[in-house]
């Protein structure tokens, strides 16, 4: 009689909790004020990253000569007439070049992210599910991409491909996103396939298989929502390391290509004039902080809201 | 465990190999070659430079005699630099990155654990806030902006080290500091949150209640309990430090072997990229056995088989 209650009471918690997860993990998330800080900034972000061309002062390729050459030649400080955060050394609005640059950021934030998971989840799902030869195949192949250091080989496709259609296309983003995303899918591979592989024992799925679901009515409908939290938070905290890595690139050179303002490139040409004018490296800067830190809280936060058990860990 | 490490260190050389195919067949499929320079070659010389270096043949061969002379020590000769052998540029540049990339680790080690230490046993007061603000700011400024504002105080306002160059120990200090900076903050995030896990573990109840000392619960329980899994990021940890260093040594112009890596790249120099690439790969892989080897050694829960 006692077992029989603990099991429907069991049940019960189960049949709630396809609902509840989320309710309770957004609970938790919304008392964490890191995690909310980091959400307020990835929106700001994503407000400059959307409406940036709308809401910036100049578009932002034009140079306004005439200010520059009527304060002596050189880059406006911020604060002057027309130029809130000043200019660089070709009179290009360095507010405007910050808000293409944050357009940048967001897409490769998201759009990489995209790639990594529509290869990595088919990919870890197929390998967690059927197991054997595809797995094994799987994980070595995780082995060869873990070997390769990714900024380098991320700097090989980028140089590689540059002058070709596909690394001209969107200004060179699209090969940026794919190099990235190439070199991140494995980790949400790995992980999808683990998750495969713990909830493939579970009772539910057990008792679908029992009733004659369909294995790939399995895998959709049951372990990929069950599985999914902790590939959100993996994807969450990959963001940082891809807005980073095109960040790096564009620093370099070999990424985005001039005239549009990454902030990479946009510290890269601050650079020169440091010395007279900080400010040129020091908004970016902050910008690509920013953008670092909220996805960074986010990241931890929803870590943590969607399982407690998991707090601190990773 | 021997057969485990055997296992191990033989599994290198697949992925090392697998590694060099994509590496050798994506650089041959770029466009150009090691003789475009600004001043354009006339064909007949380019014919018999390619010749020369066998790089008229089919790409497979190209392949099949560049392992031959890998798998020998002989890392071929270099395109760019054309009096060199890519043996010799990799010999004069790999002292200083791995000096760099050791040193920039046992700070990033010296500074981030005591630094999450610091941070958990202060949990929810100020030495919290101040170790976790600092974490905050050394992950979220890349390591270009950090050695750029680095150069700025120290070496321009302040005058206190060199701009760049490697020769004398002062040298040292800045390009150390700006490589340390991101795993530095990643060491003491990871550490403080282990320590707080660790804190609410049954065997530490235990030695509090058995009566020891606060000091010695932290010293000979906590702490080493908490180091434990930091142990896996520090393979990462040095992997991404040697690699990660090239973009520190083009803003120091540190005579490494980093630098070489995007120049090889542009100016296609195929010999001198594989032997990066290689260096790289090897790096990687190795360091990830030593840790995986180091976590069953530190941690006896942990066996091999």
């Amino acid at each position: 009689m006692a077992t029989q209650v603990a099991v429907q009471g069991r049940a019960e918690q189960r049949g709630r909790a396809g609902a509840s997860l989320w309710r309770d993990a957004w609970g938790r998330l919304r008392k964490n004020r890191l995690a909310i800080l980091g959400l307020v900034l990835v929106f700001l972000l994503l407000f400059a990253g959307i409406f940036g061309p709308i809401i910036a002062p100049w578009p932002y390729q034009v140079q306004d000569l005439k200010a520059v050459f009527a304060g002596g030649g050189g880059p406006l400080p911020p604060g002057s007439p027309d130029h809130l955060l000043g200019t660089d050394q070709l009179g290009r609005d360095l507010l405007s070049r910050l808000l293409d640059g944050a357009r940048i950021s967001v897409s490769v934030a998201f759009v990489v992210q995209l790639v990594i998971l529509l290869i990595g989840v088919p990919i870890g799902a197929l390998a967690g599910w059927f197991g054997g030869r595809l797995d094994n195949l799987l994980m070595r192949f995780t082995d060869v991409i873990y070997a390769f250091p990714d900024l380098l080989f991320i700097i090989l496709l980028s140089v590689a491909f540059r002058e070709t259609f596909f690394g001209k296309a969107l200004d060179g983003l699209l090969l940026v996103f794919v190099a990235i995303g190439i070199t991140s899918w494995v980790t949400v591979a790995r992980l999808v396939r683990g998750q495969m592989l713990s909830l493939k024992e579970t009772e539910f799925v057990e008792a679908a298989r029992a009733i004659g679901v369909t294995d790939r009515k399995i895998v959709t409908k049951h372990l990929l929502p069950n599985g999914i939290g902790p590939v959100i938070v993996a994807v969450t905290l990959g963001i940082p390391g891809a807005i980073l890595a095109e960040a790096t690139l564009a620093y370099i050179g070999v990424g985005v290509q001039p005239p549009r303002a990454s902030w990479g490139s946009l510290i890269a040409e601050g650079q020169k004039y440091i010395r007279s004018e900080p400010h040129l490296v020091v908004f970016p800067a902050i910008a690509i902080a920013l953008a670092l830190i909220g996805f960074t809280f986010l990241g931890d936060g929803l870590r943590d809201a969607l399982d407690p058990k998991l707090k601190g860990k990773q | 465990m021997l057969s485990y490490l055997s296992r191990r260190i033989l599994w290198i050389i697949p992925v090392l190999f697998t590694v060099s195919i994509i590496t050798f067949a994506l650089m041959h499929a770029v466009p150009g070659g090691p003789w475009d320079s600004e001043k354009r070659l006339p064909a007949s010389v380019q014919a018999r430079l390619n010749a020369e270096y066998g790089l008229d043949k089919p790409v497979h061969e190209q392949y099949i005699s560049w392992l031959g002379g890998f798998v020998q020590g002989d890392l071929g000769p270099s395109y760019r630099f054309r009096d060199r052998r890519v043996n010799d540029i990799v010999a004069d540049g790999l002292p200083t990155t791995i000096q760099l990339g050791v040193m920039a680790f046992i700070l990033a080690v010296l500074v981030g654990i005591p630094l999450g230490i610091f941070a958990a046993l202060g949990h929810n007061r100020w030495p919290d806030y101040v170790s976790t603000s600092l974490s905050i700011v050394g992950i979220a400024t890349p390591s270009f902006v950090l050695a750029i504002l680095l150069i700025v105080i120290f070496s321009v306002q302040l005058g206190w080290f060199p701009t760049g160059g490697w020769k004398t120990p002062d040298a040292w200090v800045l390009p150390t500091v700006a490589l340390a900076g991101f795993p530095i903050a990643v060491i003491a995030r990871y550490t403080r949150a282990s320590m707080l896990e660790v804190t609410r573990k049954d065997y530490i109840r235990t030695a509090h209640s058995k009566g020891l000392r606060n000091q010695s619960v932290v010293s000979r329980h906590m702490i080493r309990n908490a180091l434990i899994p930091v142990v896996t990021i520090l393979g990462p940890t040095l992997a991404f430090l040697v690699t990660g260093s090239f973009i520190i040594e083009r803003i120091f112009s540190i005579p490494g072997v980093g630098r070489f890596y995007l120049d090889s790249i542009t100016t296609r120099d195929y010999s001198l990229l594989m032997a990066m690439t290689m260096l790289y790969a090897f790096s990687v892989a190795f360091l990830n056995v030593v840790v995986d080897v180091l976590y069953a050694y530190i941690d006896p829960r942990i066996r091999y088989s």
